[in-house]
């Protein structure tokens, strides 16, 4: 017989594997043989082995160490970031939609000029010119990705705004407060869900991918795109550098990727 | 139809106004002085005099829109000014490594094309088969690669192992094999996924139906009935994974030492030269933008559905 999951098990099964590398990244600092930053110049460039499970990197700081700390800067960047920018962007959406007018045309007005930026080269604008670190990376990828939550949530709301419901609890006397968030947030918030949760990979790209270019957290402090930055030096002598920052990376969005898809599925039964 | 491309053209040079705006109000606001760096690049720790006239001679003590408008009739002028780093024009460094962008980039969108759209159209025949099993998982792996990964990984491959390509000469026409590569796999994952759900969607409309009923064959289907219902969505959605390609490009670039536009960025970052920096946004913008528009249009033209007036002009 064939094992056949249906769209409620894919979604519990991918929301466990998701929590389960949050708690990974939450334990880090338990799990972790040694400490990340801590250097043995006895073991430089030591291939996988007892003492380290996935070797050592060109001073002898322990890989497996860093990429569990890594995770916690990592993840813990992402949720936090994604969260203010999704409360954020659905009351800027909402508020827009709410109250068209010539607040509504500003808002949408600055949400396309930043969109007619390629989002990868606004982020290097950004940094490039307020200076590299992790702050400045934040706030650049802040300036991008509320314009997202911004747009799709005013769109939901318009369309809300004329739906039948809405009209029964406007007639039925409720006030704006009482209709946003009795009538209006609750048909709006599955399909923002589902964004946010295919925005987790995409966001942990961009940050990973700007701590690559050099722009986003900076060496020492562990984290994974900048290894695989560091890595990239001893590409023939140790891949291990590569090899596994790089994996880390790949397995953490194959996951969020697979829950946003699971989400999608769960929240939005009909369309797909 | 005309008049729906010529409605669009205002707003789209607002757009490009408004985002020439922030690039420059960016560079006013970034903490570095370009008479300081400018005076750093050439070995020189100036005196305050020396300074202050650099600055009156660069502009940099006049109020911020009169900066911005004369740096804005510069840009339109094609003239984005001189590099602080070397001294060179910026539109000469921007002529001798915009081909080289230019052709990493196109290869890249043919590849795309030929790959996603091939792998889309045998999933849909194969649907609920081994083949579209695997292409899902290939679509889907390329979506969650990080491509500065895959670049290493492909280096690792063909390079260190396998000794089939060298890194020394870009300009040696191999060495386009793997960049391209690597800015094509992601662009192909999220494009078959893209193509194979609106091919999927055509699949259940009544012309489908009819076309089925009459006995035509499923990739006769595909191929001539919902592919071109298909065509005018798909172009919009090519215009928009262009802000993949252009970003791509960068660390692309970055990683197999590309002489093209991205790595010049990078190179303008660490040297902290402005002008470089500003001219790579705005050529970025106006790409992203006039790619977008051009999607558009073509999207319009495939598929009247899409046209503001319904498609009655």
């Amino acid at each position: 017989m064939r094992l056949r999951l249906n769209k409620n098990h894919q979604f519990h099964l991918s929301l466990l594997l998701a929590l389960s590398l949050v708690m990974i990244a939450l334990c880090g600092p338990l799990l972790a043989p040694h400490d990340p930053l801590e250097t043995d110049f006895i073991h430089i460039l030591a291939p996988p082995g007892d003492a380290y499970p996935l070797g050592t990197d060109q001073v002898g700081r322990c890989i497996l160490s860093r990429l569990l700390y890594g995770a916690r800067i990592s993840l813990g960047t992402t949720f936090i970031m994604l969260s203010l920018i999704f409360v954020l962007g659905i009351i800027i959406g909402s508020t827009a939609a709410l109250r068209s007018g010539i607040l509504d045309t500003f808002i949408m007005r600055l949400a396309d000029t930043i969109l007619a930026f390629p989002d990868l080269v606004f982020a290097i604008a950004v940094v490039g010119l307020l200076g590299p670190g992790i702050v400045n990376t934040i706030c650049a990828l802040a300036v991008i990705w509320w314009t997202k939550f911004a747009r799709l949530s005013r769109a939901l709301v318009r369309t809300a705004l004329t739906s039948d419901a809405v009209i029964a609890g406007r007639m039925a006397g409720s006030g704006k407060i009482r209709l946003v968030l009795i009538y209006i947030l609750p048909t709006v918030l599955p399909p923002l869900l589902t964004q946010l949760c295919l925005d987790i990979g995409n966001m942990m790209l961009a940050l990973a991918g700007l701590s690559f270019l050099g722009l986003g957290v900076q060496p020492p402090t562990p984290e994974w795109g900048n290894m695989l930055s560091e890595g990239r030096e001893y590409l023939q002598s140790a891949p291990w550098l590569v090899i596994y920052p790089g994996l880390a990376i790949f397995i953490v969005v194959v996951i969020f990727n697979i829950l946003g898809d699971a989400t999608r599925k769960y929240l939005n039964p009909h369309r797909f | 139809m005309l008049s729906s491309i010529l409605r669009k053209i205002p707003e789209l040079l607002l757009v490009m106004l408004a985002a020439s705006l922030l690039t420059f109000f960016l560079t006013w606001v970034s903490p570095g002085d370009p008479a300081e760096i400018y005076f750093e690049a050439h070995g020189i720790s100036p005196t305050r005099e020396a300074l202050s006239e650099l600055r009156h001679e660069l502009g940099l003590d006049r109020p911020f829109l009169v900066q911005y408008g004369s740096w804005l009739g510069q840009m339109l002028q094609l003239d984005p000014g001189t590099s602080l780093h070397t001294g060179e024009p910026v539109a000469k460094m921007v002529k001798r490594r915009f081909h080289m962008t230019f052709k990493l980039a196109l290869t890249a969108i043919v590849l795309m094309f030929f790959f996603s759209f091939f792998l889309a159209i045998a999933a849909t025949l194969r649907a609920g088969k081994i083949t579209d099993y695997l292409i899902r998982l290939f679509s889907f792996s390329g979506v969650s690669m990080p491509d500065f990964w895959l670049g290493l990984l492909l280096i690792m491959l063909f390079i260190v192992r396998l000794n089939w390509f060298k890194l020394t000469d870009p300009y040696a026409p191999s060495s386009i094999v793997l960049p391209a590569m690597t800015l094509a796999i992601p662009l192909i994952g999220r494009y078959t996924r893209q193509i194979q759900a609106v091919i999927g969607e055509e699949m259940n409309q009544d012309y489908v139906v009819g076309a089925r009923s009459r006995g035509c064959s499923e990739w006769r289907i595909i191929l001539f009935h919902a592919l071109p219902g298909a065509l005018g969505g798909l172009s919009t959605l090519f215009g928009l994974s262009c802000a993949l390609l252009l970003g791509g490009t960068i660390i692309v670039e970055s990683i197999f030492s590309w002489p093209g536009l991205g790595s010049m960025a990078i190179e303008s970052i660490t040297h902290r030269d402005y002008p470089v920096l500003q001219a790579y946004v705005m050529i970025m913008v106006c790409l992203y933008v006039g790619f977008n528009f051009i999607a558009d249009v073509v999207g319009e033209l495939l598929d009247p559905r899409l046209r503001s007036d319904g498609g009655r002009s």
